[in-house]
């Protein structure tokens, strides 16, 4: 591999030919990489591509098949957690490894004291703390239960966590996926401040607007082999993006839609809230045939609110839904039968059901009706044939109909939920977080069903937490904060950096 | 009412209760420390029949009143090792390990007791722990002779809610235990074995159930019954409920609950007691517990990973 060279003694951490199997997968095949003192790279490639396996070898929590760690010129050992941290890498997960019915300081803490000393240092570890905050631009108060704080301030603790035992190469796996732009610039310029105290970062992204902001190499990974490691000033993000996914890429152009009459009408809705997250506050919203309305902001804000409400498992307090085809449906067996198609938020958990097979998935939604159920006896032919169908229309590369859907991927499950809703022919499309963890022939693929079935007049509310997305796709948007909803914006009439604003929650008029 | 309130002034009543919470006492902290580690512990039943007969059997034998305890505690932590390999690191239902190790503790049990006494009709009687009474305290009225003249048993159980709150809210240890029950993931992550930590909250704990059976044999009743144990395990469970996993609130749970059965033997032998079937009586402080443990554990906190298996490199 070429590396572009520099003093040995500047590298401080040395990937040699690390290859990891499960079963017949190779998930990560004979990597190497250095890592130097104050410098960003940044690990690109699709979900499965094997970048989270690579750092979870790094960590000790894999152990390699093959291959070496080198810190600072020794030898890691592998499949020790302790040993990495005591080497100085600090991780920062994707999922957080934090405990919410501890403190920030408990957290930070924890595993740092020897668990037989009988005290937990505390004065010393929290003047530690407040230097660490300064130096990095890392606000949060160490007392707060964690289990209340928002993602972002999650995130800082879990930096924190890492800075607390002195890590001197932070790994950062997927760290924007859950923040407001806002929330990511003030990451990026936190991560500035450790390259500039002498510390090195491995961003691990698939996103490549970050990527190519942030770092000076890019090394990019695809099927879990090393494909391609370039300077970030000699590429640029198309190149990145045909390098991660091994083909020329075209991303769809999308016209604008030809937007009819409101088929869904939210006048003054107001929910409950349930548990943390809030209800709908006063919501009005207008659906029209042929547009697709884009729903941006922080997850957790309200979104699965309306889309319960949409769906029929949850209705308002005050306010009212219309419909403008069919009588208001408040249970989701109505909500099917009036048209309104559902592509739930999380897939796995209420999208599909796992060991059930392709063909019993694929009717979850139809199951009680012709041709499917005749005098209450199921007809399982036809249902077989159904899925069949979809299975070719809808391209689910699959075994067959009559295995568990558990063994898809998420892009052709998501594919045969595509299929279940949109041969149905529905008036109102709500599209939930669809492409989540997703890869970008997959993303694609959903999209353009997405567009087409707008373009077959139908109302589509696409609800994301990705901004590209959002705006990529979205003939208006509308942004969600706190179970407020913003004003209508045309496409292109507010900038990434605006749409993050009102993800913040500034702008409503009854702010706090 | 009158009946009643002639109960309530009088110390050995009080006295009685907590008298009564003691073994509970011992065994929710017990059933506590596992649970906050993450590990439930329906063993808890069985382990306080070996920890009764264990105990007393030792003392019967020829040892100390205090070696019996030390015997008891080691019988109930060889059960938690077993219930603790079961369930960590080969992640096996706890519900199934749990009634497995009560069914198998209380056989073990009654059946070492025929091996040991083929003949015997009406089990021995051992000499018990006595009453201490701590100088001075014991002339305040009404809580002096309820508090401090029981025997070293009781207040060693005192002494150990101290000892868990002292641990599980002031140490390295007790943090990472409170860690290993919401979030075993946090605790890996920082270098920690979250097996190593859940077993040792289990063994510990069961050793503390077993004490909580040995106090009926060694200070309570000075002999061993089948069916001594009679539920209190189950109540220990709910106690930790009660308390919302936190060792204060646990230990007012156990001495409200001593305090109702206190009051109900009593209530047997008022007017009231000759008009109500016993069996009413009986079953009082179980309903009443039911009604506390409704209304306190609407907002109790459970640690998240609460009977979910922990597997190293699974998310």
């Amino acid at each position: 591999m070429t590396s572009i060279s520099s003093g040995a003694q500047d590298i401080v951490l040395r990937l040699d030919r690390i290859t990891k199997r499960f079963g017949a997968l190779t998930a990560n095949d004979a990597i190497s990489l250095d890592l130097r003192r104050g410098e960003v790279i940044a690990l690109l490639g699709e979900n499965g591509a094997g970048k989270t396996t690579l750092m979870n070898i790094l960590f000790g929590q894999y152990t390699a098949d093959e291959g070496s760690v080198q810190v600072f010129g020794k030898p890691l050992p592998p499949g020790n957690p302790r040993a990495a941290l005591a080497a100085g890498l600090g991780m920062v997960h994707q999922h957080f490894t934090l405990a919410d019915n501890l403190t920030v300081l408990e957290n930070i803490q924890l595993g740092t004291v020897p668990l037989w000393r009988f005290s937990l240092k505390g004065t010393a570890a929290r003047a530690k703390l407040a230097r660490l905050m300064n130096d990095f631009g890392l606000r949060v108060d160490p007392d707060a239960l964690v289990g209340s704080l928002t993602v972002g301030e999650r995130q800082r603790v879990e930096i924190l966590k890492a800075l607390y035992r002195d890590a001197r190469i932070l790994i950062l796996d997927e760290p924007t996926a859950v923040l407001t732009p806002q929330e990511s610039e003030a990451l990026f310029d936190t991560l500035r401040r450790a390259v500039k105290a002498g510390l090195s970062v491995i961003f691990i992204s698939h996103k490549l607007h970050e990527v190519t902001a942030l770092s000076s190499r890019v090394l990019v990974l695809r099927h879990g082999r090393l494909v391609g490691e370039v300077a970030t000033r000699d590429t640029d993000r198309h190149a990145l993006a045909e390098l991660m996914v091994g083909a020329e890429v075209t991303l769809p152009s999308v016209a604008p839609g030809l937007p009819g009459p409101a088929l869904l009408t939210l006048r003054d809705v107001t929910t409950r809230s349930m548990g943390a997250a809030p209800g709908l506050k006063s919501v009005s919203l207008a659906l029209r045939a042929g547009q697709i309305t884009g729903l941006a902001g922080v997850s957790g804000n309200g979104q699965s609110a309306l889309s319960d409400l949409i769906s029929g498992l949850l209705t308002p307090e005050t306010g009212a839904l219309e419909l403008d085809f069919a009588a208001a449906a408040w249970s989701p067996r109505a909500a099917v039968a009036a048209g309104i198609a559902r592509i739930p938020e999380d897939r796995h958990k209420t999208g599909t059901i796992a060991d059930f097979s392709l063909t019993e998935n694929a009717i979850l939604e139809t199951y009680a009706q012709a041709p499917f159920s005749r005098n209450g006896l199921m007809n399982w032919r036809a249902a077989e044939d159904h899925t069949r169908k979809l299975i070719d229309t809808y391209d689910v590369r699959c075994p067959g109909p009559s295995g568990p859907i558990r063994q898809l991927s998420g892009g052709n499950m998501q594919k045969l939920i595509l299929g279940r809703v949109l041969e149905l022919g529905p008036k109102i499309v709500l599209a939930n977080q669809p492409v989540r963890g997703l890869d970008i022939g997959a993303i694609t693929y959903v999209h353009g069903r997405l567009l087409a079935a707008r373009d077959a007049g139908a109302a589509v509310l696409l609800i994301s937490e990705d901004l590209d997305e959002i705006m990529g796709l979205s003939d208006v948007i509308h942004v969600m904060s706190e179970g407020r909803l913003s004003p209508e914006f045309r496409r292109g009439a507010l900038t990434a950096a605006e749409l993050g604003l009102w993800m913040a929650g500034q702008g409503f008029s009854d702010a706090a | 009412m009158n009946a009643l309130f002639d109960i309530l002034l009088t110390a050995s009543f009080w006295a009685a209760a907590v008298r009564i919470a003691s073994p509970l006492i011992f065994a929710t902290m017990g059933e506590l420390i596992c649970e906050r580690a993450g590990v439930l512990n329906l063993g808890i039943e069985g382990i306080m029949v070996i920890g009764a007969f264990s105990g007393w059997m030792a003392v019967y034998l020829g040892m100390g009143l205090w070696g019996g305890v030390f015997v008891a505690m080691l019988a109930g932590m060889l059960f938690g090792l077993l219930h603790a390999t079961l369930t960590v690191p080969f992640g096996l239902s706890q519900h199934v390990v749990g009634l497995g190790i009560t069914l198998l503790a209380t056989s073990t049990s009654y059946f070492a007791y025929r091996l040991i006494l083929p003949e015997v009709t009406s089990p021995p009687k051992i000499e018990p722990f006595q009453a201490v009474e701590v100088p001075y305290l014991v002339d305040i009225p009404l809580l002096g002779p309820a508090l401090f003249a029981q025997t070293a048993l009781t207040y060693a159980a005192f002494a150990v809610v101290a000892l868990t709150v002292l641990i599980l809210y002031r140490t390295p240890l007790g943090l990472a235990i409170r860690a290993a029950g919401e979030s075993p993931n946090a605790v890996a992550a920082q270098g920690l074995s979250v097996t190593r930590l859940r077993m040792g909250a289990v063994i510990v704990g069961s050793g503390l159930m077993a004490v909580g059976g040995a106090f009926l044999t060694l200070s309570a009743f000075s002999s061993f019954f089948f069916e001594m144990v009679n539920g209190r395990g189950w109540i220990c469970i709910a106690l930790v409920v009660f308390g919302a996993w936190r060792p204060g609130k646990a230990l007012l749970g156990a001495l409200l609950f001593a305090g109702f059965d206190a009051l109900q033997i009593r209530l047997q032998q008022t007017p009231i007691g000759q008009a109500v079937p016993y069996q009413v009586f009986l079953m009082a402080p179980y309903f009443l517990s039911i009604l506390a443990l409704i209304l306190m554990s609407r907002r109790a906190q459970v640690p998240s990973a609460l009977m979910v298996p922990f597997n190293k490199g699974e998310r």
